[in-house]
């Protein structure tokens, strides 16, 4: 039962989603079936509007499948949850809260009431503070602590989002293309940092990227989605690299370069993005 | 033109030269010691006359035509219309002493402003009270929304004026008839905007609501309440203006005392000089009222989500 656990953490069996348009039914994802191990680092490439975002949405429980199943730790996924932290693309700061309050908003919600399930109590005020501290200081964060998210920089706001994603421990932590709206030498120190944290916490991990070099660095499995419409799972790599990982050394590697090599073949090669006429 | 490709910052640096005269005349090495320049601190920074006159000049201007085109029609039509400065002079007099009270139907101009502020802040409020949970409401549930909206869409463009004979007919009384206006007149900019602020609050924000799983009182008092703030504050705003707008109508209807009853009772008297300090009145009172508004906006207005 627990190795079942730890190789299906999350199970996703053919799962299939249609949204309703004004010109009719449109079929995002078809027949996707995916495993996640505990503990794994899994990215979803593909290029954009191939259903990515939809399936981590998916994960997240902020839409429901048209058909299929989605189960995390053997539950079926019925909505969102902070067992499933989301960071979203965009950060999703509430602009008129500090970055304190912005995180002691997730504490708060998950640690400031007694929880059933776990049977933990609910903690005082100076625990979630302390917690709150904690999650900042991971990311760096603590001078920037008592500024609103539109006075510090875009790099900055995406670490509170990330810092806000973490104190809640989720189960799973779901990265939505998390570095995408950042420069190269930002997002490179983000995911030294993220491979940092994720080592740190053991942390179960999906994330969407468009980036293939994000892609290796990070994950354990890559997991490349065929276009839409009708996208679904076109190949899934296992990235067999050995950590600690360090981007400088592994800028050399013939195994890194065979991984970096396998994907660009699938985007580029195999999956080469054809403009649809429209 | 030529000096401009002569100009070079070299031949320009061994003559120390006012800032202005560097740029102008500097061009050849000829010219600069054919002028010489007398000495200035360097480390002065000229002051900025142009800004002040930018800042100061055009609005003396304006309201110079102002006066001007007055004085003008004051003389045109042998002072039926009263001269600025007799105006001034009158002005001084009633200012000298805003706060008499000679009876129900003479009293200080101050009175006045204040018991129209008054009907004002009271027929608002209470729009205020109504119409923002109602545009709450409105915003969030859909079924409301469509409830509703054929109502505001028919009742909107009514001229509040027209609610003036139902405010008389029910309340029986020229004070809540006149409230009643301002009531009517301020709710629907606050519910509409209210409403719309709503239905834009940035979908993020909810996916973090949902995510976070909150709470409806921290759903509510953490993200739609700031969020909504900005739009529920325009609508204050043009309630505010509007109010004031009909209140001088309402009260010129109605009678008793404030500043529109004023302008009424004057104009009676044929006293035009009153008439026309209390139209100045009325505007400072306006812009005041909308300043402050303004800037209770800005100060809740935060850095939006950029997508």
């Amino acid at each position: 039962m627990s190795d079942n656990l730890t190789t299906k953490y999350i199970e996703i069996q053919g799962v299939e989603q249609t949204f309703k348009t004004k010109r009719g039914p449109f079929c995002a994802l078809q027949n996707v079936n995916l495993t996640v191990a505990k503990g794994e680092f899994v990215a979803l490439i593909g290029h954009s509007g191939c259903g990515k975002s939809t399936l981590l949405n998916l994960i997240a429980g902020l839409t429901t499948p048209t058909h299929g199943s989605l189960i995390c730790a053997n539950r079926e996924i019925a909505g969102p949850g902070p067992d499933r932290a989301v960071v979203f693309q965009n950060h999703s700061l509430l602009p008129w809260l500090t970055c304190f309050e912005n995180v002691y908003l997730a504490v708060e919600r998950v640690f400031g009431a007694a929880n059933k399930t776990t049977g933990a109590n609910a903690e005082s005020k100076p625990q979630l503070k302390a917690r709150t501290d904690a999650a900042l200081a991971m990311v760096g964060l603590t001078a920037a602590a008592q500024k609103r998210p539109g006075e510090i920089s875009g790099g900055m706001k995406q670490r509170v989002g990330i810092a806000r994603a973490l104190c809640m421990e989720p189960r799973v932590l779901l990265l939505d293309e998390p570095f995408g709206a950042l420069d190269a030498l930002t997002r490179a120190k983000l995911q030294d940092e993220l491979l940092a944290i994720v080592a740190a916490t053991q942390s179960t991990v999906v994330m969407v990227t468009h980036d293939v070099d994000e892609a290796v660095l990070l994950s354990d499995k890559i997991v490349m989605m065929t276009n839409g419409p009708s996208a679904t799972i076109g190949e899934v790599l296992s990235v067999e690299l050995e950590r600690p990982r360090n981007r400088v050394e592994l800028a050399e590697s013939t195994q890194y370069l065979h991984y970096r090599k396998a994907v660009i073949d699938f985007l580029y090669t195999r999956q080469a993005h054809v403009e649809k006429a429209a | 033109m030529v000096s401009a490709v002569f100009h070079s910052p070299l031949a320009a640096r061994p003559e120390p030269v006012e800032a202005p005269a560097r740029v102008l005349t500097n061009a050849t090495p000829v010219a600069a010691v054919t002028t010489p320049a007398k000495p200035v601190p360097a480390t002065r920074q000229p002051f900025d006359w142009r800004g002040l006159w930018l800042a100061v000049l055009p609005p003396i201007l304006g309201l110079g035509l102002l006066v001007g085109l007055w004085a003008l029609v004051s003389i045109t039509t042998a002072s039926s219309i009263p001269s600025p400065a007799e105006t001034f002079n009158q002005a001084v007099v009633i200012f000298s002493d805003p706060f008499y009270r000679k009876g129900p139907n003479d009293q200080g101009v101050g009175w006045n402003i204040l018991m129209s502020l008054e009907r004002v802040a009271l027929g608002f409020g209470l729009a205020a009270a109504v119409g923002i949970p109602a545009g709450f409401m409105i915003g969030r549930f859909e079924f409301l929304s469509r409830m509703f909206n054929p109502l505001i869409s028919l009742l909107r463009p009514v001229s509040p004026l027209a609610w003036l004979p139902i405010g008389l007919l029910v309340f029986k009384g020229a004070n809540p008839a006149a409230i009643w206006t301002i009531f009517i007149c301020s709710i629907w900019p606050m519910v509409i905007n209210t409403a719309v602020g709503v239905q834009r609050v940035p979908q993020d924000y909810m996916n973090v609501a949902r995510v976070l799983n909150l709470s409806e009182w921290k759903i509510v008092t953490k993200i739609l309440f700031p969020a909504v703030l900005p739009y529920m504050l325009t609508g204050v705003r043009l309630a505010v203006g509007t109010a004031w707008l009909v209140i001088v109508a309402a009260e010129m209807l109605t009678g008793g005392v404030g500043i529109g009853f004023w302008v009424w009772d004057e104009w009676n008297n044929l006293n035009v000089k009153n008439i026309i300090i209390a139209i100045f009145v009325i505007g400072l009172v306006g812009l005041i009222l909308e300043y402050v508004l303004i800037k209770v906006a800005t100060a809740f207005t935060f850095e939006e989500v950029k997508n």
